[in-house]
């Protein structure tokens, strides 16, 4: 049986670790709060800009684009939006199962990493990363997502891979996050339906060609701030659960501890009464 | 009286009008363009410029720098990927990036992406140009 100086000991780390646990889920629930009403803000634009797309592509359906229609080359990229930080629970490790489950072959595939996790996971799998963008997850702004958006769309114009992937995580709502996969380029319009507008006879300006060129970067450029946004809030909601378990963890082995300490104090107490009352009758 | 129409202004991060007005102006890339109630469906790009929204005797002007405009007979949407009021423009900011833009186009060199350089001057015009109006 462990002595009652260890006991006490390991006690004591367990709680500082709590401590720890508990100031880290408070740190990321007002984190979460955050990032959630960021999310949430940006859904109008995303909403618009995909009814716009979508009612483009209904109607302009026989048109030929190089962004509707896959590269020559099978190289294929892929952005992999990951955090920083870890504690988060299965939050990173979701979203590399997702691309090493994926099928997609190791040597065909870029990747542009975001965040330091998932770029030292994939890169110690030897996958090949290109550009590692890992600073822009501290604080993502429009202007970061269409910078690295303008990188990867010229990729893709000069033909040096012939899809474009996202990994991200889709933020359902505080509890449940799901690793999301989606196809950036070419653009899919099999899932498009139809909206309201598609009744009217759109006119485009210069015209349509000239606006799908315009337009669509700035489409892709808006999921893929959507997705940045929303994996920030799903980062804060995976490290918010991780940690809420880990402090009630603690909890259930402070209290095992407890009992441990108080029966060792217990048996100490009543060995030394048995040595005092065996040595007063050893003297009599 | 001008039959009325919605507008909404939607940027990535915020909704930044929402609203009616009987005209607007605003510049595409192809020039600038005057809109009224039902005018024809249109997509159209949009260059770095002031959009100007009429309401009866009230007149609001933002900064809309890069996106697009679709036009319906009754609303307005303009999808911009920056746009600002008057108030919120540092003007000290703009002017220095006008600078800045102006001295890369003026030096020819080799590795300047001069598209980039002459919209950057263009926004930082448009930036001067709202900041004045406020």
């Amino acid at each position: 049986m462990a002595s009652m100086r260890d006991i006490k000991r390991r006690r004591n780390s367990v709680t500082s670790t709590q401590q720890i646990t508990k100031a880290m889920k408070l740190v990321s629930t007002v984190k979460l709060q955050k990032a959630r009403t960021r999310a949430e803000k940006t859904n109008p634009y995303t909403d618009q800009m995909y009814k716009t797309v979508s009612s483009m592509m209904k109607k302009s359906g026989n048109i030929t684009h190089p962004y509707l229609t896959a590269g020559e080359s099978k190289r294929k990229a892929v952005i992999v939006i990951t955090s920083n930080r870890g504690l988060a629970g299965g939050y990173n490790s979701n979203i590399v199962k997702l691309i090493t489950n994926e099928g997609f072959k190791i040597e065909d595939l870029d990747v542009y990493a975001l965040g330091s996790k998932g770029h030292d996971m994939l890169a110690r799998r030897g996958y090949h990363i290109v550009e590692d963008r890992s600073d822009i997850m501290d604080n993502p702004t429009y202007a970061d997502a269409s910078s690295l958006c303008r990188t990867v769309l010229d990729s893709f114009a000069k033909g040096e891979v012939g899809e474009i992937y996202l990994a991200y995580t889709h933020f359902k709502n505080t509890v449940t996050h799901v690793p999301t996969l989606t196809k950036l380029l070419p653009v899919d319009t099999s899932g498009m339906e139809e909206t309201e507008n598609n009744a009217v006879m759109m006119n485009y300006e210069p015209n349509t060609q000239e606006a799908l060129d315009m337009i669509i970067p700035k489409y892709v450029t808006s999921l893929f701030y959507g997705a940045l946004v929303e994996s920030v809030a799903s980062e804060n909601g995976a490290r918010m659960q991780a940690m809420d378990s880990a402090t009630s963890n603690a909890d259930e082995i402070i209290s095992d501890l407890t009992l441990k300490f108080n029966r060792a104090r217990q048996g100490a107490i009543t060995q030394e009464l048995t040595e005092i009352i065996a040595g007063a009758n050893a003297i009599s | 009286m001008a039959d009325i129409f919605k507008i909404e202004i939607i940027t990535p991060d915020r909704i930044l009008y929402e609203g009616e007005a009987e005209f607007v102006e605003f510049t595409t890339v192809s020039g600038e363009i005057g809109v009224y109630a039902n005018h024809i469906p249109l997509t159209t790009v949009l260059a770095p410029g002031a959009v100007t929204i009429y309401n009866g005797e009230k007149e609001t002007v933002a900064a809309v720098h890069a996106g697009f405009a679709e036009i319906l007979g009754d609303k307005v949407t303009f999808l911009a990927e920056i746009a600002e009021w008057p108030d919120e423009i540092d003007l000290n900011r703009a002017k220095a990036a006008k600078d800045r833009a102006e001295n890369r186009i003026a030096s020819h060199a080799a590795d300047i992406d001069i598209r980039r350089a002459e919209f950057a001057l263009r926004k930082a015009l448009t930036r001067i140009n709202v900041a004045d109006m406020r």
